[in-house]
């Protein structure tokens, strides 16, 4: 992870961080394509922009659970254009600033097999310019009005955004609107932007152990699904993609029907749509988008185990993913149990894992959990340990089997339950003071298969979670046959174990 | 923490003010061309704090920080402010440390604590409807942690995995040896989070020692931002800081310029990618310059992307994913510093280009094109700075701790729209012609066998 502080901001504190403060777990992680200073403190921008993911679900109405009071939180705007293009408005008159994002429903896990890699790679290029604005023009005007930038892609959706002064709303979504269909390459541009994706995958997995363990692990899991799927790409298929590939990517994907436009901030919905009517409204469909079907996998059977040795490796580490249902795939209150679940188990310093591994037995520098609710298919539920010097994998590992087992058989206490509650849903109110929050919840969930109206119903539906449900979601879910449990070492055994 | 690289913060001795005890609003500040106002606001016990109070969200953000970081650790013992901040919530008052995080998570409080090498800080995030509980938690943690020896060895256990870790990650590696190099026998030059020696020989009292001597009134700045008014916000800030020593008892830091410039010191380790830091003299915050430099970094390296270095390295060559340069100006030594991660066959190639960029843009300086665009992105971006309850309470401590003013917001841009042709000339030259300090750490460079 690099360290470099950008000097005129303290970095804004990450609220929307993943709750656990994991960091690089490979899986469907998000990768910006360019670095983001500001969040660097607690992990790499790709994993706090997937903690937003993580708890994109449980949105706003607040109001709901924390009493009318003030503010009835923000009045949410949402309508669809003649061309297909979804938009959310969410309004913020705080401060005379907009957040703009466009969300395409396109992520690494709808590419072709053999090209992966393809739809990061694709919003890396995104910024070479148009017909119509050739060159970086974009980022031109966006470096002299005093916009902020950035794109990510993850295996569901690929966003790009702008934070700028409200007057230039307009400005960037006729740009925005523009290279939807626009876009030119050509070799002088795609291949040194594909250098830049290799240095960004020698970064982010290349030189971090853990986050190559990761990768093994996603593969491991998903046997048939693309998830198993890194997002920015296996490396020797990484190494050839090129402009024909990303071109063909973009006119099938890129379109207003497969879009949605978030605004946050200082604006109001009738000024967006007469806006957004001006500029997205007159990019014509190019073509038609399907339902997204991907592989699905089949029922695990097996528990599986991968090892990754390396001799950087001065923390060993465990960490271990379960198949289990996402908001988009489970049955009715599934997903809010999971959710509640991963809080009890894994969430900070009074999570189950953390006070037995960690401050009862000493097993343990570190223990945690989380749940990746925001999916379209079925997801993952995480948890993971840190040994100290002198505890074997196996100890810490009964440990830690034996806090979920505990879970799974007595469920949790009504204390635990109202703890993660509270917490789960004042995260929806600490939003509210984030525009860029907001935006990303919104987007995240609109492109896994969500509505606005699942959105606002989310706080309720956390409301009605029980302790058995809880139990039961521990009991069925996470079963080891469910799961792959990876290991970081420093070198493997010179016989290798088999027991 | 607050990262080694991190210089957010930096302390400068504030011009002291009347001594005005209303509590409540003496100054008002209109704050990013909003009707949001900055209220200075004295409280009952003489603590001074600044409040934009706002209800729309109900929301607190308390953000505070003391003079003295890392850089009052004892000689021998790096990591004690670090080990001390940690602790702070891990037990305090009539509460150990399992009932200090319950109480916290009851109620959603959000509690952190962080230290760099000049400063200590703290915040709080709390719903309005909490508040009486998150200032009572702030109070206990910041009068009377426990520092339990039970809870003091986890929390060692835990920064000696961290640095278990950083010895063998390339970032911390070329980061710490470039601090060492640069500071020999100063408080800069040792590492914040200390050392895998260090840390298993800080004791209790170590830890006591260094909140008597930093936990004190006279260099405290508070900023609070939310849904609280002033006669409220006094009151809490007297509850949580009014028993703290009147005066800090710091040790002395002196000031001292970077050295090794012009060295280049690699450093072998089996990655892919090698990482490179670069740093050089910088420009104090209080320097009458200060603003011109802020604009010579930008065309070179700062926020856009479309700085120099974000074109030459990236864009042009693909040499690298992040590349960046940034002014760090400490409370006791000015830098100036850059740094990007490239494959380890293109790192003579990379640094070469660093190298150049930077010599070209000291001989030649910005064009008007460069320096108009620059100085038009700096003042459009500032008010997303102020877009959020968090950010707003982070600048105004930061504003505070560097004695800009509170009228400074008001003040700011125009302060970037004077910086002419003739400053940031004659500042480049200033700031980029002394010569660096360079680390290097990745596998040795794959040469063409040239005389061996």
């Amino acid at each position: 992870m690099m360290r470099f502080g950008s000097p005129r901001r303290r970095g804004p504190s990450p609220t929307w961080a993943h709750p656990s403060g994991q960091r690089t777990r490979g899986f469907r992680s998000l990768s910006l394509r360019r670095p983001q200073l500001a969040v660097r403190r607690f992990c790499s921008a790709a994993f706090c922009a997937l903690g937003a993911v993580a708890i994109a679900s449980m949105v706003m109405t607040w109001v709901m659970a924390c009493g009318p009071a003030k503010a009835e939180g923000p009045q949410i705007s949402h309508f669809t254009l003649d061309n297909g293009l979804e938009v959310v408005v969410i309004p913020d008159h705080r401060t005379p600033v907009v957040t703009h994002m466009i969300w395409y429903r396109v992520g690494s896990a709808d590419e072709q097999a053999g090209k992966s890699g393809l739809a990061h790679f694709l919003e890396h290029l995104m910024f070479k310019g148009t017909d119509k604005n050739p060159q970086g023009r974009f980022s031109q005007t966006l470096a002299t009005i005093g916009g902020q930038e950035n794109a990510f892609t993850t295996a569901d959706y690929t966003g790009y955004f702008q934070r700028i002064a409200r007057e230039y709303l307009p400005t960037v979504m006729e740009f925005e609107a523009d290279r939807m269909t626009g876009l030119v390459l050509n070799d002088d541009n795609v291949l040194p932007e594909r250098d830049v994706v290799l240095e960004e995958y020698n970064m982010r997995v290349a030189n971090s152990p853990e986050a190559r363990l990761g990768e093994q692990v996603a593969a491991s899991l998903y046997l048939n699904h693309p998830y198993g799927r890194p997002v920015i790409g296996w490396r020797p298929e990484l190494e050839k993609l090129n402009r024909e590939d990303a071109l063909n990517f973009y006119k099938r994907f890129y379109t207003p029907n497969n879009a949605v436009v978030v605004i946050a901030g200082d604006v109001t919905g009738a000024e967006v749509k007469a806006l957004a009517e001006k500029t997205y409204g007159k990019v014509a469909r190019r073509t038609e988008i399907g339902p997204r079907l991907r592989p699905q996998e089949p029922p695990p059977v097996a528990v599986r185990q991968v090892t990754l040795a390396d001799p950087r490796v001065a923390q060993p580490s465990l960490q271990r993913s379960y198949l289990v249902p996402s908001n988009a795939t489970a049955k009715t209150g599934q997903a809010e149990a999971l959710e509640v679940l991963s809080h009890v188990l894994g969430g900070g310093e009074t999570s189950r894992l953390y006070r037995s591994l960690v401050i009862e037995q000493h097993l343990a520098t570190n223990a945690g959990g989380y749940y990746q609710g925001t999916a379209l298919d079925e997801t993952r539920f995480g948890v993971y340990a840190s040994p100290l010097p002198g505890v074997s994998f196996p100890t810490l590992e009964a440990a830690l089997d034996a806090v979920i087992a505990e879970v799974a058989e007595h469920g949790i206490t009504a204390e635990e339950l109202e703890r993660a509650k509270t917490r789960l849903i004042a995260d929806a109110v600490y939003a509210q003071d984030n525009q860029a929050t907001m935006a990303r919840w919104y987007g995240a969930a609109l492109t896994t298969g969500a509505t606005v109206e699942q959105v606002a119903s989310w706080p309720g539906r956390l409301h009605a979670v029980t302790s058995d449900a809880v139990r039961d979601a521990a009991r069925e879910w996470l079963d080891k046959r469910r799961s792959v449990t990876g290991y970081l070492i420093k070198e493997l055994p010179s016989t290798e174990k088999r027991s | 923490m607050i990262a080694s690289f991190r210089s957010g913060t930096r302390p400068r001795a504030l011009s002291l003010l009347p001594a005005v005890t209303l509590a409540a609003a003496v100054l008002m500040a209109p704050l990013a061309a909003k009707a949001t106002t900055i209220q200075r606001v004295v409280s009952p016990g003489g603590i001074e704090a600044w409040l934009v109070q706002d209800p729309s969200v109900p929301l607190i953000a308390f953000d505070f920080s003391f003079r003295g970081g890392a850089n009052q650790d004892p000689v021998d013992k790096p990591g004690v402010a670090t080990m001390a901040t940690s602790l702070l919530d891990e037990g305090a008052g009539d509460l150990d440390s399992k009932s200090f995080h319950e109480r916290a998570e009851t109620k959603a409080i959000q509690l952190g604590f962080s230290v760099n090498r000049d400063q200590t800080s703290g915040s709080v995030r709390t719903l309005s409807a909490n508040q009486d509980e998150a200032f009572e938690l702030l109070r206990l943690a910041v009068t009377s942690p426990h520092f339990d020896a039970v809870d003091m060895e986890r929390i060692r256990d835990q920064v000696l995995s961290g640095l278990r870790r950083e010895t063998t990650s390339p970032n911390d590696l070329a980061s710490r040896r470039w601090w060492s190099t640069a500071f020999p026998g100063h408080a800069y030059g040792r590492p914040v989070r200390g050392t895998l020696e260090s840390i298993p020989t800080i004791t209790v009292a170590d830890l006591r020692d260094y909140m008597r001597r930093v936990f004190a009134r006279d260099t405290l700045k508070i900023a609070i931002v939310g849904d609280i008014d002033a006669a409220t916000a006094g009151k809490f800030i007297d509850k949580v800081f009014g028993s703290l020593p009147a005066k800090a008892d710091l040790s002395d830091v002196p000031v001292m310029l970077p050295q090794g410039l012009g060295q280049k010191i690699s450093i072998d380790l089996d990655v892919p990618q090698s990482v490179l830091i670069l740093g050089g003299l910088g420009i104090a915050r209080s320097d009458p310059d200060f603003m011109a430099a802020f604009v010579v970094n930008h065309v070179l390296g700062g926020g856009s992307f479309s700085s120099r270095l974000y074109r030459e390295v990236r864009e042009v060559r693909g040499l690298a994913y992040s590349v960046f340069s940034t002014l760090v100006p400490l409370e006791h030594a000015a830098l100036f510093m850059t740094g990007t991660a490239t494959r380890a066959d293109r790192t003579g190639q990379t640094l070469d280009v660093l190298q150049s960029e930077i010599r070209r843009l000291a001989e030649e300086g910005p064009t008007e094109e460069e320096l108009a665009k620059s100085k038009s992105f700096l003042t459009g971006s500032y008010a997303l700075s102020f877009d959020t309850s968090s950010k707003i309470a982070a600048q105004l401590v930061q504003i505070q701790r560097e004695g800009l003013g509170i009228d400074y917001i008001d003040k700011r841009n125009s302060l970037v729209q004077a910086v002419t042709m003739a400053d940031v000339k004659r500042v480049a030259r200033r700031l980029l012609d002394a010569g660096m300090l360079v680390t290097v750490v990745g596998r040795p460079q794959v040469v063409p066998a040239k005389g061996g």
